[in-house]
């Protein structure tokens, strides 16, 4: 994996340490730059170590006896206990917090991109009256607490009888996805050229099939970003399902991982707990390391803009 | 044309403005009126109090707690999660031995170290707190395991079941999954710091730590100020609220001692039966959160730099 601002290292056996170069003033620097190399990479491998420890031992964990995760925490499995896993999958119903995380994410990531894309292609390129207004009004719900909405939201949602509805939480989370996706992808419509749409418009395209065969595709890469950012936080979303979706049958994966901490904690099935864990993390840990540079470019693209 | 370009534009815009303007604008507008009743959210039946609950708020032991501690939070979370990301970030990308032909750089494997720090970045917040939630465990789990396997037998605090601790421990979990993102993020900027800036004032005798405070951190100001609303409104939100209601017992901590005000809006309204006065606690949360975002846009009003 490569980082676009970092050098390739130089080879390690190579004979210029700094101190031998001519230039006096920067020959006086450079002891200074070797403690200071010393020192980064200490303090850089402690931190390190503290971010993956816990996942280490949250994956060693979901392998080994309850006995053992209890008395000695940090010594390997005497042997990989799969029944753990199994058992999280199976009796914690893990299976079907999976199954319904999937047709909520599924649904709202489809909606959310198509939504999303067709209200920041109007107000980036259509001048009309109240687009300015529209434009604030959208991004205006990035900034206010989700929490003071929530409580009326329940009664909407429940005079609707949207409540404990998978398509009620998923029109919910896209209506909450909305301010940062119109946000990202109007200024991504603003950088796009207008020469091809105008071309296919003289063609004698509509604009419905201008946006749908010209814009969409040439926005491919700025959907990719506001994808990954849409799929990461409703893939995690744990408090509007908490409020919305109360039915056991209907629980997404993060409700699904509480109650199965608070239920398998009086059982004291540490074990499956782990596995149950790990089992929530691999689909992330695994989607971050192939798609690293676009989860990184998706999630900070919002904040230096 | 003109007709066509107008549907088109109603055509586009009518589906993804209704589903905003029922899910989030209309409960928004509504909660603030719905502060001024004594609804309690079980019956239909509700009739207008004027202030009632707001005085009832100010009177009220838990809400003046929830606000200390979401204070609390927001005031040190962005000064030690942005204070150790523009630390290490500035390790990834200066802290470096020097090399041939460049005056800064970067430490080796810097791609590795911003690979791992990130990660706890797409890991729901919910499974971070459970993970944490038993490595706090007292017993067994893994910090009061380590403390005992360095010799420090006797230092086995209750964390999360001592009320002196809890806050803390839910504030090292938040700055321990955010600070990553931080780091990538200041690392790019950082990077796009022309290198010729460095050249000069390295030759005009500045250390690293005069040319952090004078070059790094002015140009990269902007971005810094951006994340002190970002962390703000975490510290304020979503994740304060999972954190504290995954992570410690009742859920609000032994004695309230860890409970924030997103999650006593909650406990008020769907525990408690009370929306109306839940949504009183939700306006005061909401003029916090304004406070928060105006000071911050005045203390970091600085003059641009264009470069």
């Amino acid at each position: 994996m490569k980082t676009t601002d970092t050098p390739p290292a130089p080879p390690a056996a190579g004979p210029a340490p700094a101190a031998k170069r001519p230039a006096p003033a920067v020959e006086e620097k450079s002891s200074e730059g070797k403690v200071l190399n010393v020192f980064s990479h200490g303090v850089l491998i402690i931190w390190a170590i503290l971010v993956v420890m816990p996942l280490l031992w949250a994956v060693m964990s979901s392998f080994k006896t309850d006995d053992s995760i209890l008395s000695t925490p940090w010594e390997l499995p005497d042997k990989l206990h799969f029944e753990n896993w199994s058992r999280a999958w199976n009796q914690a119903h893990m299976s079907d917090y999976f199954f319904n995380t999937i047709v909520v994410v599924g649904g709202s990531l489809v909606g959310t991109l198509l939504l999303g894309s067709m209200a920041a292609y109007v107000l980036a390129r259509f001048d009309f009256p109240g687009n300015r207004f529209l434009y604030f009004l959208f991004i205006g719900g990035m900034s206010f607490p989700i929490i003071l909405a929530l409580v009326p939201l329940f009664f909407v949602m429940n005079n609707m009888s949207l409540l404990n509805t998978q398509h009620g939480l998923i029109l919910v989370y896209i209506a909450y996805s909305l301010p940062f996706t119109v946000f990202f992808l109007t200024s991504f419509f603003r950088t796009l050229p207008t020469s091809v749409a105008e071309a296919a418009m003289l063609d004698g395209a509509s604009h419905t099939r201008t946006f749908f065969q010209v814009m969409l595709p040439m926005a491919k890469p700025g959907l990719i970003s506001v994808g990954i950012f849409n799929f990461l936080g409703q893939w995690n979303q744990y408090m509007l399902p908490t409020v919305l979706n109360t039915d056991p049958n209907q629980r997404v994966l993060s409700q699904g991982l509480v109650e199965l901490a608070n239920s398998q904690g009086y059982k004291g099935d540490w074990s499956g707990l782990f596995a149950g864990l790990v089992m929530a993390m691999l689909p992330v840990l695994g989607a971050y390391i192939v798609f690293q540079r676009q989860v990184v470019a998706g999630l900070t693209a919002g904040a230096v803009k | 044309m003109q007709h066509g370009r107008y549907r088109f534009i109603v055509g586009f815009l009518v589906a993804p403005l209704a589903l905003y303007a029922v899910f989030v604008i209309w409960p928004f507008i509504q909660s603030i009126y719905y502060s001024f009743t004594d609804w309690t959210g079980l019956s239909p039946d509700f009739k207008m109090v004027g202030f009632d609950n707001y005085t009832r708020m100010f009177k009220d032991d838990i809400f003046w707690k929830s606000l200390q501690h979401s204070v609390l939070l927001v005031l040190l979370l962005p000064l030690v999660t942005l204070g150790l990301a523009l630390f290490f970030a500035f390790m990834l990308n200066v802290g470096g031995r020097r090399r041939k032909n460049a005056t800064v750089s970067g430490v080796r494997g810097s791609g590795f170290y911003k690979i791992a720090y990130f990660f706890p970045q797409v890991l729901s917040i919910v499974i971070v707190a459970l993970l944490f939630q038993f490595a706090f465990n007292p017993r067994g789990g893994m910090i009061n395991s380590t403390l005992e396997g360095i010799g420090l037998d006797s230092f086995q605090p209750e964390w999360l079941g001592d009320p002196n601790l809890a806050l803390i421990c839910v504030m090292t979990v938040l700055v321990w999954s955010t600070v990553g993102f931080f780091v990538v993020l200041f690392s790019a900027g950082m990077a796009s710091i022309p290198k010729d800036f460095y050249e000069a004032a390295l030759l005009d005798g500045a250390n690293r730590f005069t040319t952090f405070f004078k070059i790094t951190l002015p140009l990269l100001w902007d971005t810094v100020q951006s994340g002190w609303v970002y962390m703000g409104i975490l510290a304020l939100g979503v994740e304060a609220f999972t954190a504290v209601q995954v992570m410690t017992v009742g859920p609000g901590g032994p004695d309230y001692s860890t409970t924030v005000l997103p999650l006593y809006v909650y406990q008020t309204a769907f525990r408690d039966g009370q929306a109306g006065y839940a949504t009183t606690i939700g306006v005061g949360l909401l003029i916090v959160t304004m406070l928060f975002a105006a000071v911050v846009m005045r203390l970091g009003r600085r003059e641009r730099l264009e470069f």
